[in-house]
């Protein structure tokens, strides 16, 4: 349904054996009036390069707080975490922020776009951010594949929320990350739009071979991926 | 590079959004507060600087109260100098009943000798340089007389015995003093038509000045040579003596007006804090976001500060062009009070606006961004994270800062800096103090009214210390001005009701002694109260117990200026009425022996006096030696003569003074004026009225201009009104659409609105009025000896004026909110 990226695939230097995401025994503890509260416990995860990864749970069982620990987003109470090779454990927040310009990703619930930027501004952002060059081709390249070309001019309030998450994913592609983390995407969509979203979602990301990390809690969603993790009371349910 | 870029992009879309209106608004009012008094009192003090090598329209003067000795002027010919000659006195001048205090200026035709005069055709009409000086038989008038007197060019006028012509109006002339004026206008006559006027009698209030002007080295070497030759008395002035006054007078008055200009300040800055919290909170969203795509810390607060700093650049340069704009206002309310053209104003004034801007963007505005750099990434996902709370070192730390550095480069005195630093905050807290208990007492009130109302009063109290703010925000602004409008006029009629209906209101100075009988009489054979003649002397205090005065270290600055010049004197068997002893005792028959004094104890204390002290005073030339018998307290206001200094009798020698008398003329009693100057042209009538008319006048003046000023504070309030309802959109527009999708109508909650603002500005009326009450109470009690009652006007101008303003101003910026669709607020959640 939408022109497909063709010319680029997971980093070279990367063999497909070895793990893209490695957490080992993460844990996450906050403190709380009642005292300390464990929201994960001892998680141990390895997501090899190109696969899709759908992480299910309640509501509350501690999703969002594995994906943010493992996007560099927060840090771990204990554990390591290795992002494509490198170790998390160590750098400062800035050194995370200039690994995930580098290999990461992100499509959001509530599609996060910056609303003094329009349409195709957003999708320079990250290109801008990491410093390359030609990012307005580049971007107007990507909004072409998810089919906004019309819309680069607007602003985020005059786009609807289908179009605001296709300005997302196509800021998500953009820079042609490793990773790509996801945070319930079709969340504040119809179920129509939504579907339409998860499918423009899955091509670009065959197409391009990058990673995929999803964090869902719709089923249908979740089977379309290689593989789905299920998160109980801050841990891997077997 | 990178951050420029999105910091630009970010202002365009906040100000197309008015996300930064106010924050702009508040900046704009307090540069243009600060700018309009920069650039005003910077163009006074060019002209000042312009005009410091013609403030005494020579190079040299030499003053004396007694006729200057010709050789003076022989010698400054012989060696090559230019000289000219000048007469002042004060005197009232007449057309008919009309009549006018005139500070008369007799001149040769060399005046003067260093600049020139301006004159024009008609009053206020257009000036040309003159390169005359009034023929014989002329006069050239300040504007103002012209308009006392009702007279037009060209029309007659009495001048003592003399009638003469008002040919010309004077519009500068180079020694006109300071730009300041001194009370009274200036008369220009010809030096040679003085005589004929009768007013220069031997012991009249006159002063000649000798001017000279040569090449430097001339000028120096008559220094040297009138230095030696010249008599006590007599005073020598140069350019040096003459510019560092009137610079300071002007700096004093800047600083002033400056300060007025702080207050405005402040409350901008206050409004700044507001909204840049806010724009701190609209922010986080964006800021984790761009962190979580890889931007650093450092890279996150840069695009802000840079927006900021945008925003200060341009509120900066649009504030200096209304400053510029809005001090043509205060030009134009001191318009009579500043003699001449001004120049334009450099643009140092200018620069120092947009320095403001920054400095408050850096104190006020800067503190809560730097929570942007330490925003969770993780808030991206969960958007209940917040950055760490700031250290409350960080925040009040900066603010606290450039408000002292603001200060101190304002006052520029590190003692004042103390008391303006303490008296600010003790106001402030004072104020916030008084506005939390207004806001507290509303509590009680809410049971008693309707919905809207106790909704509006649910508000206030809710936002307890948004309120404070708010409430001190604007009652300071209200409580200045009323202080300035209404209780300033009410102290002014209160001291003129606390006169006697017959209190003198003519003084008649210069009297001969061969005289005083013919003036009494004068006034005995009118049916009028025979006045009370006082002998009068001017002599200067040289040594007190025995030190030279020239050696002594005073303990107040009026005690040296009191030494510097000459002072009446006076004798006197009996205590007058209207004196009170302190200490001591009167002298009685048994002391005439050995000569007393009696000396006011405000100016005892100013000299460091005290009992049985020996004071040596030199009367013409003759030493007297008198010791300090008794202190006195003048009641000064009685309008009768009243000196410093009273001696006991036969120790200043009668002979040798002049009398002077005061009487009460109502208003169909003037015309004997003029028969009074016709019989005695050379005694000067003083027309008291006319002198507290223009007292006055010169005040009314100076405190519309400075209302002016605080016209900004009540603005700047206005900002904060603005930011805090800002700060309160989004919680107000929840508010609203849950009040709405619970039946309440659109009016409903709009008068819900309307209450809270009208609340508030009742509020911050009250305290208004509750502060200049309080001031007027201590002015009228501890400063002036007034009995103080309260003005209801105080109060009903505070209480309508606070509520009109902040109601109107705050139902309109909130409306908006109110007509926000509840259904699109709430879904948005």
């Amino acid at each position: 349904m939408f022109p497909l990226i063709t010319d680029s695939g997971p980093d070279p230097d990367m063999s497909i054996a070895q793990p893209v995401l490695k957490a080992e025994s993460i844990s996450k503890q906050v403190s709380s009036p009642e005292g300390t509260l464990t929201i994960l416990n001892a998680v141990d995860l390895s997501i090899a390069a190109g696969e899709t990864v759908a992480i299910v749970g309640a509501s509350g069982a501690g999703k969002s707080t594995l994906l943010a620990l493992l996007a560099g987003l927060d840090e771990p109470s204990s554990g390591q975490i290795q992002l494509c090779g490198k170790s998390l454990h160590g750098l400062d927040e800035d050194g995370r922020a200039a690994l995930r310009a580098q290999h990461v990703g992100f499509v959001f619930q509530s599609f996060h776009l910056v609303p003094s930027l329009n349409a195709i501004e957003n999708v320079m952002l990250p290109l801008e951010l990491a410093g390359r060059r030609g990012a307005r081709e580049l971007a107007s390249q990507v909004l072409e594949q998810v089919g906004l070309t019309a819309r680069a001019g607007h602003y985020p309030r005059q786009l609807s929320g289908g179009e605001q998450q296709r300005v997302a994913i196509a800021r998500a592609f953009v820079t042609r990350p490793t990773l790509l983390f996801a945070d319930e995407p079709t969340g504040n969509l119809d179920s129509v739009t939504g579907e339409r979203i998860i499918e423009l979602l899955f091509d670009l990301n065959r197409a391009a071979g990058t990673t995929l990390v999803m964090v869902t809690h719709d089923m249908s969603i979740a089977q379309r991926c290689d593989r789905t993790v299920r998160i109980e009371a801050g841990q891997v349910a077997a | 590079m990178k951050a420029l870029r999105l910091a630009a992009l970010a202002l365009a879309r906040d100000a197309k959004s008015g996300e930064l209106r106010v924050l702009l608004l508040a900046l704009l009012v307090a540069v243009s507060a600060l700018t309009a008094v920069g650039f005003f009192t910077n163009r006074v003090s060019l002209a000042v600087g312009q005009q410091a090598g013609e403030v005494l329209a020579a190079d040299l003067r030499l003053r004396a109260n007694e006729p200057l000795d010709e050789a003076y002027f022989q010698d400054a010919e012989r060696a090559g100098l230019r000289t000219a000659r000048v007469a002042n006195f004060p005197s009232v001048i007449f057309n008919g009943d009309d009549s006018a205090l005139a500070a008369v200026r007799a001149v040769s035709a060399a005046y003067p000798l260093r600049g020139q005069m301006k004159v024009a055709d008609e009053p206020f009409g257009p000036a040309q340089v003159t390169d005359q000086v009034p023929a014989r038989g002329e006069v050239w008038l300040e504007a103002r007389l012209f308009a006392q007197l009702n007279i037009e060019a060209g029309s007659r006028i009495q001048v003592g015995s003399s009638e003469l012509i008002a040919a010309k109006v004077l519009d500068y002339r180079p020694d006109q003093g300071s730009q300041f004026v001194d009370l009274a206008p200036t008369l220009l006559m010809h030096l040679d038509d003085v005589a004929a006027t009768g007013l220069a009698q031997q012991g009249s209030r006159i002063s000649h000045f000798a001017l000279f002007a040569g090449e430097p080295a001339q000028v120096a070497a008559f220094k040297q040579h009138l230095e030696a030759v010249k008599k006590t008395g007599e005073r020598l002035s140069d350019l040096q003596d003459a510019s560092p006054q009137i610079s300071a007078a002007v700096e004093r008055a800047g600083r002033f007006l400056n300060l007025a200009a702080l207050v405005t300040i402040l409350l901008a800055a206050i409004a700044v804090a507001i909204a840049a919290r806010r724009y701190v909170s609209r922010h986080l969203d964006t800021a984790a976001l761009m962190k979580s795509m890889g931007a650093s810390q450092r890279l996150v607060l840069s695009i802000s500060v840079l927006e900021l700093a945008m925003v200060g650049l341009i509120a900066g340069v649009l504030g200096v062009a209304i400053g510029y704009l809005a001090q043509e206002g205060i030009a134009y309310l001191l318009r009579d009070l500043v003699r001449g053209e001004l120049p334009s104003a450099s643009l140092t004034a200018g620069g120092l606006g947009i320095a403001t801007a920054v400095l408050i963007l850096v104190g006020f505005a800067l503190p809560p961004l730097l929570q942007l750099r330490r925003v969770p990434p993780a808030r991206v996902l969960r958007r209940d994270l917040q950055p760490p709370p700031l250290r409350y070192l960080t925040v009040y730390g900066m603010a606290l800062a450039v408000l002292i550095g603001l200060l101190a480069w304002l006052v520029r005195d590190v003692r004042l800096l103390g008391y303006v630093v303490g008296g600010t905050f003790g106001t402030f807290a004072l104020l916030a103090l008084a506005g939390w208990v207004l806001v507290r007492s509303l509590g009680a009130l809410r049971g008693s009214v309707g919905v809207s109302w106790r909704y509006g009063m649910a508000n206030i109290a809710r936002r307890g210390r948004d309120s404070v703010v708010q409430i001190v925000a604007f009652g300071l602004g209200l409580m200045v001005l009323l202080l300035l409008a209404v209780v300033r006029d009410d102290l002014m009629l209160q001291w003129q009701a606390s006169l006697p209906a017959d209190a003198p209101n003519h003084f008649m100075i210069n009297i001969r002694p061969d005289q005083a009988d013919a003036v009494a009489a004068f006034f005995s054979t009118r049916a009028l109260p025979t006045p009370e003649l006082v002998p009068m002397i001017r002599a200067r205090l040289t040594h007190i117990n025995d030190v030279a005065v020239s050696d002594i270290k005073f303990p107040e600055e009026r005690g040296q200026q009191f030494v510097e010049r000459e002072a009446n004197l006076t004798w006197a068997q009996q205590m007058q009425a209207d004196n009170r002893l302190i200490s001591g005792n009167w002298w009685t028959e048994a002391d005439a022996s050995s000569p007393q004094v009696s000396v006011e104890v405000e100016i005892a204390r100013a000299l460091g006096l005290r009992l049985n002290d020996a004071l040596t005073y030199d009367v013409a030339g003759e030493t007297i030696v008198a010791r300090v018998s008794s202190l006195r307290e003048v009641q000064w206001d009685s309008f009768r003569p009243n000196f410093f200094m009273v001696f006991s009798p036969g120790t200043l020698d009668a002979s040798i003074g002049t009398y002077i008398t005061s009487v009460h003329l109502n208003a169909e009693q003037r015309p004997l004026l003029l028969e009074f100057v016709r019989q005695f042209p050379e005694v000067t009538a003083i027309d008291l009225d006319a002198v507290l008319n223009q007292v006055r006048g010169v005040m009314d003046k100076a405190s519309l201009a400075i209302q002016y000023v605080f016209g900004f504070t009540l603005l700047a309030g206005i900002t904060v009104l603005l930011a805090a309802i800002q700060a309160t959109r989004d919680e107000r527009r929840y508010e609203s659409a849950m009040l709405r999708t619970l039946g309440a109508s659109r009016r409903v909650v709009l008068q819900g609105v309307a209450a809270e603002f009208t609340v508030l500005g009742l509020l911050s009326g009250t305290l208004a009025a509750v502060g200049a009450s309080i001031a007027g109470y201590f002015l009228a009690t501890r400063v002036f000896n007034l009995d103080y009652t309260l003005d209801p006007m105080v109060w009903l101008l505070g209480l309508v004026s606070g509520a009109v303003l902040v109601g109107v101003s705050g139902t309109l910026a909130t409306r908006s909110v109110v007509n926000h669709p509840p259904v699109a607020t709430l879904r948005a959640g």
